[in-house]
């Protein structure tokens, strides 16, 4: 048998609720290296699922930066979320090779059947819905990502199926 | 034992390609059968993936789509033995869709086990690297402005000029970055190399850096690729572990750090002074130019930032020389383009080859048609910030000058196809929408123009006093083109034109039909 590939396995991430305790851990388990904050911030959300509005003292205070800083960069990059995520992340592309093969109608599929707009995350925290714009495979669109797992030629019916397999025991039976 | 290579590009698996790679060795297992499953990068047939191929006596055989349920028919039909079966398509480099290619940067993606680093040796890695290490920094820079080689980001900047400029400029260091952010829509041929050739990346950093005496250096790769950051990571332990990287590369009195940074989902982070930005840890907006990067670039210090196939092509030019580079092309377009076939295509993916093949041959003789089997109505060529051709057009060749004569351009060589269910007057918006969407911020007629130029769409759309608006539309167009501090604003109004130079049709509509 061969090694696995080291990709994204399309698995629900596990994330720890918020502590300072452990968001220091975090700021402080990356190497020295210059111009750190984006890959701190990474971190964070890489650890909690998303960086809590606190971090944004600890993080200016660990760098010697204003908080004004921390937070106008955290504010900047669409991937940084200041609010938990839903338990399963799906990202459709709205990129144009997607929307020349459906890619618009899988949208608005997505929205609608999920009552989720994009950029939002269900009430139930089961799911985050974002729209991205191409994933790097624009010749088998309409693409979708769902925990980082990227699939192809999606159609309505399919993104229906992941979605439902995705979701953790329990979620959307 | 028989080896069987089965993709782990993320394309190839976002069509199933790890589920048939389970299902053979499942099979392999079952009936007692040594086989050896390599999981390379992909061809670039996309759409032939999940492409399976097989070792045979004759070569690398090949066959697909597979899906997991195809498997136990490929065993009965004794594939592992090169057998016939209605998904063969036989030796793989033989397949004339490939053969007809130019796959020079391309040439070991697919071919080998991405982080072997025996495969890669055996395929010509480090050829480039050695012969850099006999030269003086100078003479590379020379040979790579000699192979006429431009830079592959969309800008079009001679390689070698920009190394030059780096390599003169005083600083007490100085940085080599390269640009994955690959922010277009319609493009992957940085991903497919990161993912299925990472040690060629690494090599052409190490050879930026001797090239312009840059100790340390950033591979800057968008979030939205998840897998080729990690063959990324995972190439570069490998290659500090191989003595590629690191203090004294391959025994010469060269140190060079890499390091990979992940993005955070901002396009503009693909120009390159966001970018830079970025990587010091701000808000990635645009910096004004001049100073430009090569004098005060990361940290302020003389930076070299190129895309991963300029980086690519520049191992070409010095394993196998200048004037071999040079002789593919044409004007002055030198060397071979990736392009990226994309969207409502029969057949879509990589195709590497010179410069100066019409874009109609492009869509006959590799795409063949479309996917939809409709007739092509439009194509936009270059990323969303590119125009659309009209069948009407098709004749142009594909080089840098032949495009930015027509009103279009190259960019970094994504090719998509619409057939003739498209809207273009959606097309428009959409290009407004992305935009006002993507903008940094910085100035006015971007930030603004973009919201307003939906607003007007909208109302062209809804067939409200569409001269007037068309009019509106226009200047706007204009006012972007001309007061914009970056290509983002500067050319959103290229798709935009193109679509009302040349689909106008799409944009008077009767009042209340949309
Ligand atoms: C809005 C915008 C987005 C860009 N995105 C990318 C990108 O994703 N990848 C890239 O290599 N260059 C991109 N560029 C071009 C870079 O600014 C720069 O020209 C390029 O990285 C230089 O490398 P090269 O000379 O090797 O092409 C972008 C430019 C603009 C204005
Ligand atoms: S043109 Fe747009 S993206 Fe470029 S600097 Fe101005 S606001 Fe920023
Ligand atoms: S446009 Fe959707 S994956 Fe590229």
């Amino acid at each position: 048998m061969t090694a696995k590939p080291p990709t994204a396995d399309g698995e629900s991430p596990r994330y720890v609720a918020w502590s300072e305790d452990a968001a220091l851990a975090a700021i402080r388990s990356l190497p020295a290296q210059r111009g750190p904050l984006l890959p701190i911030l990474h971190a964070l959300q890489g650890t909690f699922g998303y960086v809590d509005p606190r971090c944004v003292a600890l993080v200016a205070n660990e760098l010697n930066l204003s908080r004004a800083d921390v937070h106008g960069v955290l504010t900047f990059y669409s991937d940084l979320r200041t609010t938990p995520p839903g338990r399963v992340r799906v990202q459709v592309c709205r990129g144009e090779a997607c929307q020349s093969v459906g890619g618009r109608a899988l949208a608005e599929h997505a929205t609608s059947s999920l009552g989720v707009a994009f950029g939002a995350t269900a009430d139930d925290g089961s799911l985050t819905l974002d729209e991205v714009f191409c994933l790097g495979n624009c010749a088998l669109g309409p693409t979708v990502s769902v925990n980082g797992q990227l699939h192809g030629r999606v159609q309505t019916a399919q993104l229906d199926r992941l979605i439902r397999e995705s979701a953790p025991n329990g979620d959307r039976a | 034992m028989t080896t069987v290579y089965v993709p782990r590009d993320s394309s190839a698996r976002s069509v199933g390609a790890d589920e048939v790679a389970a299902a053979i060795e499942l099979r392999a297992a079952r009936q007692n059968t040594v086989v050896e499953v390599v999981r390379n990068g992909s061809r670039g047939m996309m759409w032939l993936e999940p492409l399976v191929e097989v070792v045979t006596a004759r070569g690398r055989v090949a066959y697909g789509p597979v899906t997991s349920d195809d498997v136990a028919g490929l065993f009965d039909a004794g594939f592992l033995d090169g057998g016939a079966h209605p998904l063969g398509h036989g030796v793989t480099e033989q397949i004339p869709w490939l053969a007809e290619q130019d796959r020079l940067t391309f040439s070991r993606v697919g071919v080998i086990d991405p982080l072997s680093t025996e495969d890669y040796q055996a395929h010509g890695g480090l050829v480039a690297l050695r012969r850099a290490l006999a030269m003086t920094p100078q003479q590379i820079c020379d040979e790579v402005t000699a192979s006429g080689l431009r830079g592959r980001g969309g800008a079009g900047f001679p390689t070698g000029v920009k190394w030059r400029t780096v390599l003169d400029a005083p600083g007490i260091e100085k940085f080599v970055v390269c640009n994955a952010d690959e922010g277009d829509s319609g493009t992957f041929a940085d991903r497919m190399l990161m993912e299925g050739d990472p040690f060629m990346l690494i090599e052409a950093m190490v050879v930026s850096a001797i090239a312009v005496d840059a100790r340390e250096g950033f591979v800057y790769i968008r979030s939205e690729y998840p897998d080729a950051v990690a063959t990324m990571r995972a190439a570069i332990q490998t290659a500090y572990q191989s003595g590629w990287l690191g203090p004294r590369v391959l025994g010469s009195d060269h140190d060079f750090h890499l390091e990979i940074r992940v993005g955070a989902g901002a396009y503009i982070c693909g120009e390159e002074t966001a970018m830079l930005e970025s990587l010091e840890g701000k808000r990635g907006v645009v910096r004004a130019k001049p100073p430009l990067p090569a004098i005060e670039g990361l940290f302020g210090r003389p930076t070299v930032i190129n895309n991963v196939l300029s980086l690519a092509s520049v191992l070409v030019v010095l394993a196998r020389g200048a004037e071999f580079y040079r002789d593919f092309g044409v004007g002055r377009s030198r060397g071979t383009q990736v392009f990226q076939l994309a969207g409502n295509v029969a057949r879509g993916g990589i195709v590497e080859t010179a410069f100066g093949i019409t874009l109609g041959q492009m869509l006959e003789k590799f795409a063949a048609g479309s996917a939809s089997g409709r007739p092509i109505r439009a194509v936009q060529v270059g990323g969303p910030l590119g125009a659309y051709m009209t069948p009407a057009q098709f004749d142009l060749a594909l080089d840098y000058e032949t495009f930015a004569d027509a009103g279009a351009m190259l960019g970094h060589g994504g090719i998509v196809v619409f057939d003739d269910t498209v809207d273009m007057a959606v097309q428009a918006r959409f290009a407004m929408e992305f935009c006002a969407a993507e903008s940094c911020g910085k100035c006015t007629p971007c930030r603004i123009g973009a919201v307003r130029g939906v607003e007007v769409i909208d109302r062209i759309i809804a067939g409200d006093d569409t001269a007037a608006n068309f009019t509106l539309l226009e200047d706007l167009c204009e006012l972007m083109t001309d007061g914009s501090l970056c290509a983002m604003g500067g050319l959103t109004p290229m798709p935009v034109r193109s679509v009302l130079r040349h689909f106008s049709e799409d944009l008077y509509r009767p009042k209340g039909v949309q």
